[in-house]
């Protein structure tokens, strides 16, 4: 049996619809105007023991409200949803004794004492025994290298350090489900790093479901084999993060090295898009279909050094996806930036 | 059992560390404290010459207003009393009310869990198996207990300073064993009655003008800004049916031996029925509100 099953989940909110200008607020005292945002509209999916889940959508899509959901925090407007046999939002003990929730942006840990004390109360609430507490602390905090850090005031600590904290906070009581919303937002490339390994290693040996967002590709490259992709409170995809790329790019980019002797550039337009050229580089894109027959006509013409094929950058591709599976975002394309700079410069001159 | 109160230990002992750490607060806090016995000694100085003045032979019978203040001049002594208060007795109440107001005056309880409610903090005790309530009162008796652990020395220094006015020396061993009794509970009802009131913003997110408003009523009808004795009949009969003269006129009064001996096991129980009442409330409150929340989001 799934260890997590949601069936046709359903998250209404009523939201104020505050107008501008006094009168309008004025108004608003006497009689309100509520419109209904459909946060969760209908959502089934069903997770497996074991799997690293990555969730990816726009923002305000129902990612965060899922996690919600999942964790108990709020209480859907209808359908169903099981967590390991529990219903989250009934938010039973034994049920909260077995998941954490990470939320980037969240702080759970005393401000103004270290990190250290904050997980005895942790140890405490969770119930914890004492010796599998320091095994588990001593294990975690060397995997994110904290250890010297655990006696500093949490106030004192860089984001990331605070970040690795929450994360150590949170896996002490060795949850089975773990809900990370944007465990890297704000992080810098390193922290961001470190995070990813850590979790890749700990997920592999504990085997533990893990539920993620993050808007860095590079965290959900990493770490999911399966990707999930909710936009308007709905599914929109649910597989590998390769078939993404399949199924939205129709293309790919063909890197060319070239020799000294290729000096008109302008030809390689015949071939496919110009992408970028700075020499002796260039790159084109080509149909996927076509890349084949473009290569060897290429190759037949032009004197090359090398050759590379790629799949368009997963930023990109991802991007494509959001603005396929909701028209009101639209990819701003480089037609759009340089237009949008002529007019300014139009503008200016005049 | 025993799981639990380690872990209730364990919250009391870390929100005590917590504390100890801004020393220059707490420091400034304290001194600010004892400021105002200064100016209520001159202002209660001054009301009573005033009235002595108004109400003695040489006096002038015109200015006579003053005595409507059931001011009386005492048969034997000569004493000038205000609604049975001499001027000592009103600085020994006040000195007592400020000692009840250590227990019951809840700082930041209410606006803190508003706060926590707006900014989505809440969650954290829907997530973890904690009750919110308990812990916050367990923070909030490790503050106390923290603050008081150091501020008995000032405190002691100013009621050995003003030791003066108590002119009826230390009460009997039954009367005390009520007062410390009444001061636990006006803790106890300090914090579940303001709880309550920080718990409303499930439904107004904003609370602080009510706050505002039950701060003043507090400062009122608690008898902290003057003894409850001083209303007319009628506000005082009306007084003593809110649970608010517990946090403050209650143990004063029992400690300066304004409640006969008879009577004050009786107060004690209905203030205990009160914190009942109020425990109930909260708790009816919690409930709901979280329901509320998590009905709502956040």
């Amino acid at each position: 049996m799934s260890i997590i099953q949601i069936k046709d989940l359903v998250k209404s909110y009523r939201v104020y619809q505050k107008k501008e200008g006094l009168a309008a607020s004025l108004k608003g005292l006497v009689k309100r105007e509520y419109k209904e945002v459909h946060a969760v509209a209908g959502i089934d999916l069903e997770v497996e023991q074991g799997e690293f889940v990555a969730f990816l959508g726009p923002n305000g899509a129902g990612k965060t409200t899922t996690l919600k959901l999942l964790s108990g925090v709020i209480h859907p407007t209808s359908g169903t949803a099981e967590v390991m046999g529990y219903t989250p939002w009934k938010r039973d003990n034994r049920y909260r004794r077995r998941f954490a929730l990470v939320m980037g942006q969240k702080n759970q840990l005393w401000w103004d004492l270290p990190a250290q004390e904050s997980f005895r109360l942790h140890q405490q609430i969770y119930r914890i025994p004492p010796q599998q507490f320091d095994a588990t602390l001593a294990e975690i905090s060397d995997l994110l290298d904290i250890t010297r850090l655990l006696k500093q005031p949490v106030r004192e600590l860089s984001l990331g350090e605070r970040m690795k904290m929450e994360l150590t906070a949170a896996l002490l009581h060795s949850p089975d489900v773990l809900f990370l919303d944007e465990p890297t937002i704000g992080l810098d490339v390193v922290a961001q790093h470190n995070i990813q390994q850590f979790l890749k290693f700990y997920q592999e040996r504990r085997k533990i479901t893990i539920l993620l967002t993050s808007h860095y590709m590079k965290d959900v490259a990493a770490l999911c084999k399966r990707v999930v992709i909710i936009a308007q409170g709905q599914l929109q995809y649910d597989g590998s993060l390769e078939g993404i790329v399949d199924q939205t790019t129709s293309h790919k980019l063909v890197s060319l090295l070239l020799d000294e002797s290729e000096i008109r550039t302008e030809e390689f337009s015949k071939y496919g898009v110009v992408e970028s050229i700075e020499l002796p580089r260039v790159v084109l894109r080509v149909a996927r279909e076509d890349v084949a027959k473009t290569l060897n006509a290429i190759l037949d013409n032009h004197t090359i050094h090398d050759v590379t094929v790629e799949d368009p950058p997963l930023e990109e591709v991802i991007a494509e996806m959001f603005s396929q599976v909701d028209p009101s975002i639209r990819r701003a394309t480089d037609e759009d930036i340089a237009a949008s700079a002529g007019h300014a410069r139009t503008e200016s001159d005049a | 059992m025993t799981a639990h109160v380690v872990k209730w230990w364990t919250i009391l002992r870390i929100s005590l560390e917590e504390r100890f750490v801004y020393r220059g607060d707490f420091a400034l806090g304290t001194l600010m404290r004892f400021l105002p016995i200064i100016t209520q000694i001159f202002l209660w100085t001054a009301v009573f010459a005033a009235v002595e003045q108004a109400s003695s032979p040489a006096g002038s019978q015109a200015s006579s207003q003053a005595t409507e203040m059931a001011a009386e001049q005492a048969a034997a002594g000569g004493a000038t009393t205000v609604a049975g208060y001499s001027l000592s007795a009103m600085i020994a109440y006040y000195l007592l009310t400020m000692m009840s107001r250590a227990f019951s005056s809840m700082p930041g309880l209410a606006s803190g869990i508003a706060l926590q409610v707006r900014n989505g903090e809440i969650k954290k005790f829907l997530i973890q198996p904690v009750d919110m309530i308990g812990f916050l009162l367990l923070t909030r008796m490790a503050h106390k207990l923290a603050y008081y652990t150091i501020a008995i020395l000032p405190f002691a220094f100013v009621f050995y300073l003003c030791r003066g006015y108590f002119e009826l020396g230390w009460p009997d061993m039954q009367r005390m064993v009520v007062y410390l009794c009444s001061l636990l509970l006006a803790f106890v009802l300090g914090f579940f009655l303001e709880a309550s009131i920080g718990l409303i913003s499930f439904w107004f997110l904003e609370v602080s003008s009510l706050l505002f408003v039950y701060n003043l009523l507090t400062f009122f009808l608690s008898g902290h800004m003057f003894p409850l004795d001083l209303l007319p009949d009628f506000a005082q009969q009306v007084v003593t049916y809110l649970p608010l003269h517990y946090l403050a006129y209650y143990p004063a009064a029992v400690f300066l031996e304004k409640i006969p001996a008879n009577e004050m096991w009786i107060g004690l129980g209905v203030q205990a029925a009160w914190v009942l009442a109020f425990i109930g409330v909260s708790r009816v409150m919690l409930n709901r509100g979280l329901h509320r929340y998590s009905g709502f989001g956040g």
